[in-house]
């Protein structure tokens, strides 16, 4: 086996050594009646050749050659090759946990790195070195707040990415957390005047997206004024972090959790991505997950090592911030890579195509009779529209024309049913957003 | 701002110190920003541009990121290269962390990841266009089960630690419509730091039970511990001793009479795969750490994937959604399970982390016993090779880790922690240091089957080497190491005044 560097011989030598008659004599301990007799029921092996076969016979078989309107909480944006040939280096991709600082300043810089690229982004103060993804991320601050306020209830506004709080749900439903659920108005965002006093006086956190599910900006100035007179905190997540070129970060929110994914990480079916927490130097240690921080050694240089770690499972066991251990340093790692090569104006000539590239979309798809736009709320690259049929008949019609269509709201809204979220990014080309409009005239206008 | 420093004299007729060169001496990327560059570029806009402050309104807008990074291509790649040599990586050796399983990461799995077509998907498109990654997570589910011995799976969670909560959570669930979900989760003093702290996210509390003098669990402990309250005992096996429970059958046995469930850590499956089945030894639930037994890249510190298996009675409880097969051989998602927890991650977990997993069993097919007996052999060599020099807390059979303790070096006021940064001179990566809890000055070495020969010979060598350096100069191995680019770094400061960011104000503090 290609993978295995030793020869019968030596195996046999290596055995001798140890004073051995037997591979099975090593394996003693394990009772008899527990040891498996016949090979495993697997297929393969498998050379080289034939992993890459059974692979490419199974992206054949999904979407290669389809125009896609999917956003939803994962977006396909540029990515430069750089990114990805970096993080193939075998000295990152192929590194542990950087515990032995000495030996893992190249994985610790960049963590530094990226710890200060997510500062700057979110305009906070302080940020972990990876979560893992956008989803858990919100779950965690969410129980961060918790140990903040010694607050139990949280206000949950409806436009939070409904699989996020489906996560929150799973968690939440041991630890004694109470998720009160709060609506939308017609500009697509939280309902201010649908929180009560009394909720928010028992509150640990307000607890909103932005851009949120519909793709609106929040009012997080006024979220933070009412969330923080009530003594409770303002946690903000951020799905697409595009966003974040143009638009006004969260400095007011007291917690920032954020998906990465947008940042030169493939859409990859779900994962891998990364998640990231940001929030104000006085909770760092109430935060979860692994920081990075300066230091010197005995001869003065600088140098990087894990620190705070007395938050953290290996240290604290049952009194720790999470349970989090393994996390997302490569995608943290890609993420910091790609956000160098875009640099400042990189990220806003980025975010604005965006806008543009949206607007666009929406003014074309707008035009089709019957087709409207649902809120008002300013928006970034991602927008709701009304269509006068079912949207699964539109999408199945669509898919005939080599298009993923947008993403059905009526599934997580049941007031939303006809409703649709479309995302353009600035990967999709103009003729695609116009073939689109064409295609779902045309469907709209064949009798149902 | 090196050449300065330089004393040019004292280097007269001496080679100047490795640390001198630009590529030792990298500075942080923003450092070395300077304004109007960048290193990506756009395709030019094809649709009329609009004023984000007319679109969003002012109030919603920013301007540009003060101190964001403004740095050319070629500086990106020099600067991350630079880094990444001061990594050390499986790739450069022999990286015997004990329970962290660092073997090598087959390339074809990058490879594959990578594909159009599967590294671009979008988790929320159809079923229809899907087919190829349901049907990749739906035989990864299979190799599992038959590995495991287990009746379903899901491969949500994205981490070991997500894992065990998402089994706890079935448990408790589990319990729960039995009527009464109990208060207590058993968990052996040799555990994981992520057990417990999972325990108290399940809703649980934990109680610690002690290893008997033997590392094992004491089974008339057990007993006597194992009341009404309990709802499961967490085990890591082989333990992280690197030892087979040789009792589990009666473990499992004194949990199942009082209605507990065996909840199995699958940390050390890499000394179990092929070889036994943990749904054979009476196991209810366990995760697999696919970034430790199943080779997908650790990268420095994750992304990771940590599926659950579990017996027939724990089904209904899954995560959703749960990948199956119709009768029409299509493969589709089922959301509709009443019983479900609910979602631990948003999507279906780690794809790209799961297909590299796959991709890996593929390639050894049911010859995988023969990396977990390499493994066993490898660990079993090196213990046999250096139990003369250094102290074994418990002589038990060794599966595919052995751990030794700093007794003798002790006595020469050298500890774990010397001798696994007296490692680095040497050219290999510590072991793990300080765990087990169980064993005071720890050294945790797990070599893996991706060793030959002759690389374990030389982690033999260096360290019998630093043995003898410990008793002729014990200075020498307590200031290592001496061959990096930074010496010890200051733990404490770093701690008691945290700097967690660049700011510009800091240019030049080095």
């Amino acid at each position: 086996m290609r993978y295995l560097p030793k020869s019968p011989s030596e195996r046999q030598e290596m055995l001798e050594a140890i004073g051995a008659r037997s591979i099975e004599e090593l394996f003693k301990s394990i009772p008899e009646k527990f040891r498996l007799r016949a090979p495993l029921a697997l297929p393969g092996p498998l050379s080289e050749a034939e992993i890459i076969q059974y692979f490419q016979a199974r992206a054949a078989e999904n979407s290669r050659g389809y125009t896609s309107f999917l956003g939803a909480g994962v977006y396909s944006h540029l990515r430069s090759v750089v990114t990805d040939s970096l993080i193939q280096r075998g000295e990152f991709l192929t590194s542990y946990t950087p515990y032995q600082a000495e030996f893992a300043q190249g994985t610790l810089t960049a963590i530094f790195e990226f710890q200060t690229l997510m500062c700057q982004l979110t305009g906070q103060e302080v940020a972990n070195a990876s979560m893992y993804d956008g989803s858990t991320a919100l779950t965690e601050a969410v129980l961060m707040a918790e140990r903040l306020t010694s607050r139990h209830r949280v206000l949950v506004a409806r436009s939070v990415h409904p699989e996020y709080r489906h996560v929150l749900q799973t968690y939440a439903k041991n630890l004694g957390i109470e998720i009160e659920e709060v609506g939308y108005t017609k500009s697509g965002q939280l309902d201010r005047a649908a929180l009560k006093q009394e909720s928010l006086a028992q509150a640990a956190a307000i607890v909103v997206q932005s851009p949120n599910f519909f793709g609106v900006i929040e009012e997080l100035p006024a979220l933070a004024e009412v969330a923080h007179a009530a003594g409770s905190l303002l946690v903000t997540s951020i799905a697409e972090a595009v966003s974040l070129g143009i638009v006004r970060p969260p400095v007011e929110a007291d917690i920032v959790a954020m998906e990465g994914q947008s940042f030169g990480i493939p859409p990859s079916y779900g994962g891998p991505y990364v998640g990231v927490i940001a929030t104000r130097d006085k909770y760092v240690r109430q935060m979860p997950g692994r920081l990075a921080g300066q230091t010197t050694d005995a001869q003065g240089r600088r140098g990087f090592v894990l620190t705070l770690a007395t938050r953290e499972q290996h240290i604290r066991r049952e009194k720790a911030t999470s349970n989090i251990c393994t996390n997302e340093a490569l995608y943290a790692l890609a993420a910091t890579i790609h956000l160098c090569l875009l640099g400042k104006e990189g990220l806003r000539e980025q975010a604005l195509q965006n806008l543009a590239k949206a607007r666009f979309a929406q003014a074309e798809l707008e035009k089709i009779p019957g087709v409207r736009r649902v809120f008002s709320g300013p928006s970034f690259n991602e927008f709701v529209l009304e269509f006068p049929r079912s949207i699964k008949m539109v999408n199945t019609d669509l898919l005939r024309e080599k298009i993923i269509g947008p993403f059905a709201l009526g599934i997580h809204y049941p007031e939303l049913t006809k409703r649709a979220l479309v995302c353009v990014t600035e990967t999709t080309p103009r003729a695609e957003i116009e073939r689109l409009a064409a295609a779902i005239k045309r469907i709209l206008e064949r009798p149902v | 701002m090196n050449s300065k420093s330089i004393d040019i004299e004292a280097q007269v007729g001496k080679i100047l110190k490795v640390r001198q060169h630009p590529s030792q001496n990298e500075g942080l990327i923003f450092e070395k920003s300077a304004p109007g560059k960048r290193g990506m570029e756009l395709p030019p806009l094809d649709v009329p541009v609009v004023d984000p402050a007319k679109a969003l309104g002012k109030e919603f807008t920013r301007d540009a990121i003060e101190g964001f990074p403004e740095v050319s291509e070629i500086e990106v790649i020099r600067h991350f290269t630079r880094l990444s040599t001061w990594n050390y990586a499986i790739d450069l050796g022999m990286y015997p962390l004990g329970s962290c399983t660092m073997k090598y990461n087959p390339r074809v799995n990058e490879f594959v990841a990578r594909l159009d077509g599967l590294a671009t998907e979008h988790p929320e498109q159809p079923a229809e266009v899907s087919q190829g990654c349901l049907r990749i997570l739906y035989d990864l589910q299979k190799c599992l089960l038959s590995i495991t011995g287990m009746d379903a799976a899901t491969l949500q969670p994205v981490a070991g630690a997500q894992g065990e909560l998402t089994g706890l959570l079935m448990i408790r669930a589990y319990l729960q419509s039995q009527g009464n979900p109990r208060k207590t989760v058993l968990i052996p003093d040799s555990a994981h730091g992520t057990n417990p702290a999972s325990v108290v996210i399940a809703g649980y509390e934990v109680k610690n039970i002690k290893s008997n003098a033997r590392g094992q669990i004491d089974t008339d402990h057990l007993r006597e511990f194992c009341t009404e309250d309990v709802a499961a005992l967490m085990l890591t096996n082989p333990s992280t001793l690197g030892v087979f429970e040789e009792r589990i059958a009666e473990i499992a046995a004194i949990l199942h009479e009082r209605g507990a469930l065996l909840y199995m850590d699958g940390a050390n499956m890499n000394a179990l795969a092929g070889v036994t089945r943990p749904g054979d030894f009476g196991v209810d639930v366990m995760h697999l750490n696919l970034h430790k037994t199943f080779s997908t890249p650790h990268g420095g510190g994750g992304p990771g994937a940590g599926p659950v298996l579990v017996k027939k009675i724990l089904e209904p409880f899954l995560p959703v959604p749960v990948v199956f097969q119709k009768e029409d051989g299509k493969f589709a998602l089922d959301y509709n399970r009443t019983k479900s927890i609910g979602r631990v991650r948003a999507y279906c977990g780690n794809f790209g982390v799961l297909l590299r997993a796959l991709a890996y069993t593929l390639a050894y097919g049911p010859g995988m016993r023969q990396a977990t007996e390499d493994a066993v052999l490898n660990s079993n060599y090196i213990r046999k090779n250096l139990e003369d020099l250094f102290d074994l807390p418990y002589n038990l059979p060794s599966m595919h880790e052995v751990v030794f303790s700093d007794a003798r070096q002790k006595k020469h006021g050298v500890n774990t922690m010397d001798i696994a940064k007296r490692l680095i001179d040497y050219g290999f990566h510590p072991y793990t240091t300080a765990f087990p809890l169980i064993v005071p000055g720890a050294m945790m070495i797990e070599p893996t089957e991706s060793e030959s020969r002759e690389e374990c010979d030389f982690f033999i060598e260096a360290m019998r080497s630093i043995a003898a350096e410990a008793e002729a100069n014990p200075e020498l191995v307590k200031t290592a190491p001496h061959s990096t680019r930074v010496g010890r770094l200051d733990e404490v400061a770093a701690a008691r005044k945290p700097i967690l960011r660049w700011k510009p104000e800091e240019r030049g503090s080095r």
